[in-house]
């Protein structure tokens, strides 16, 4: 049975669309059938972040709406095996994700897929609560500092009593924290939260902590994952964020300045 | 206009006035009617304790004679009960059919009351189901209200959180958002929690936000409640 997993935040710009798409890529590089869905239906942004906006055909509204089937509307990716994107449409709104049409897609891809990574959009109307509904499983994007992390907050308790899971009495959604533009030579300054005040507020498991990087401009405008850029601090971050999804235990790296000091004093910077 | 009272009946003291009130009853459980039988049984209870039957008040409970299948003759109890000192008033219980015809004797019914045996399960009950027990944390935009009694909160109460209770609010984890005890008036109710980081904290409409909570407060494990000159004071717990 297919895991359904949503990567939402509440609050726009802390990187929830570049957490889908490593997190998706990383989890067919290890071989699993993967899906990616972006719910921003109107403001479409997964594709050019996965570098396959130009064959962008039929969206998922174009499914929900039945004026397409899945195997005409999702784009394989070129570079990974097993990973495919269903797009947001750019013309419609989110009035156009109904319960009912969600539901019937998702259940399609179950069949198809081990995981279906649902892209969220920001806020917590429609497009959010629909990304999130469904959800087995939630990646809670966070930056290090007050408004993300109260955001985050909001949402937690929005999948705790307004998920499918929660309506109907199940497990609750498992929730894993992604800390994403961490730098912690300014944590430590003061300037930003450290990963242990972040932990204390919201207190769920830390899936992993993806250092501040130019790399994940660079790589976005380039339409690469950055996890394809596994010499990265950034792609190294999101490997092993992967690899702890599927159980391993392994430290987490890039959380303290005396780390990065040393590399920078061997490769000076960058 | 016809709706409209004359001055004289509005200005008149009403000859009578009709308000309800409980009375302690002797209740009769009749488990038989046969003349004789009931009648030996009165005449010795009365030997027991003669004082007793001075024209006692009673309801008969029908609720033993629910098979029987003959009409009862209310009448002729009536008068045995007269008889022995008895004031029947009413009836309790009983098939539609017995309770026309105690009706015809004059005995009303009186309304049903499950009595002591469904009451005793309430009572062990009511004291705690006031309380309200959240075992999640409160996280930000929810709002958690206990009516009537106490909250109980068992993690933390994010920042821009609320939780509201009629009475006491025990929170066994940080306290971020804002608490309000005594949501409806009660000065005698606490707040209680493991860290004060409060945006706000208010008991019986009494509030202080937090720019108005000293730093050496800030943190701590507290107890929050009003003085008798309703100032509100944080205290300390000692641990």
């Amino acid at each position: 049975m297919a895991t359904v997993i949503v990567v939402t935040s509440g609050k726009g710009g802390v990187g929830k669309t570049t957490t889908s798409a490593s997190f998706a890529t990383g989890l067919a590089q290890r071989g699993y059938r993967t899906v990616v869905i972006d719910f921003d239906v109107g403001l479409r942004n997964l594709d050019l972040i996965m570098g396959c906006e130009r064959r962008v055909v039929y969206d998922f509204v174009n499914v929900i709406n039945n004026e397409a089937n899945l195997n005409q509307s999702l784009i394989r990716d070129k570079r990974v095996e097993n990973l495919y994107i269903l797009p947001a449409s750019q013309t419609r709104d989110k009035e156009a994700l109904t319960k009912e049409g969600v539901e019937r897609v998702l259940g399609e891809l179950k069949q198809g897929f081990d995981y279906i990574v649902c892209d969220s959009p920001a806020g917590i109307e429609r497009g959010a609560l629909m990304a999130l509904y469904f959800a087995d499983e939630a990646l809670v994007v966070t930056n290090p500092e007050v408004s993300s992390v109260r955001d985050s907050d909001r949402i937690l308790g929005i999948l705790a009593s307004r998920s499918r899971r929660a309506e109907q009495g199940e497990n609750p959604v498992k929730e894993h924290l992604v800390l994403a533009r961490y730098a912690p030579e300014r944590a430590d300054r003061g300037d930003m939260l450290s990963v242990d005040d972040v932990l204390e507020i919201l207190g769920i498991p830390l899936l992993g902590v993806i250092p501040e990087s130019s790399t994940v401009l660079q790589s976005s405008n380039a339409g690469v994952p950055v996890i394809l850029e596994d010499s990265s601090e950034a792609g190294i971050a999101y490997n092993d964020l992967v690899d702890r999804f599927l159980g391993k235990t392994l430290p987490h790296r890039f959380t303290s300045v005396q780390k990065k000091g040393f590399l920078k004093r061997l490769f000076g910077g960058g | 206009m016809l709706l409209r009272p004359t001055h004289l009946a509005s200005q008149e003291t009403p000859p009578f006035e009709l308000k309800g009130s409980l009375f302690t009853l002797t209740v009769l459980h009749l488990f038989q009617m046969e003349r004789t039988a009931v009648e030996r049984h009165l005449a010795e209870k009365v030997k027991q304790a003669p004082g007793f039957f001075n024209n006692t008040p009673v309801v008969i409970d029908l609720e033993g004679m629910a098979d029987s299948p003959d009409g009862l003759d209310f009448n002729g109890l009536y008068e045995l009960l007269r008889v022995h000192g008895m004031a029947p008033v009413g009836i309790r219980n009983g098939t539609p059919i017995q309770q026309a015809a105690a009706r015809l004797a004059g005995l009303p019914a009186l309304p049903e009351t499950r009595a002591s045996s469904a009451k005793k399960p309430d009572k062990t009950e009511s004291v705690v189901s006031l309380s309200r027990i959240v075992s999640h944390p409160v996280r930000s935009g929810q709002q958690i209200y206990a009516p009537d009694g106490d909250l109980i909160v068992l993690g933390a109460v994010s920042a821009g959180a609320e939780v509201i209770a009629d009475g006491h609010i025990h929170i066994y984890g940080a306290l971020r958002g804002r608490a309000l005890a005594g949501a409806r008036g009660d000065a005698e109710t606490r707040i209680f929690c493991q860290s004060l980081e409060a945006e706000l904290i208010s008991i019986a409409g009494r509030y202080r936000i937090s720019e108005q909570v000293d730093a050496a407060d800030r943190g701590k494990a507290v107890q929050i409640y009003l003085m008798e000159d309703r100032r509100l004071v944080i205290e300390h717990l000692i641990r």
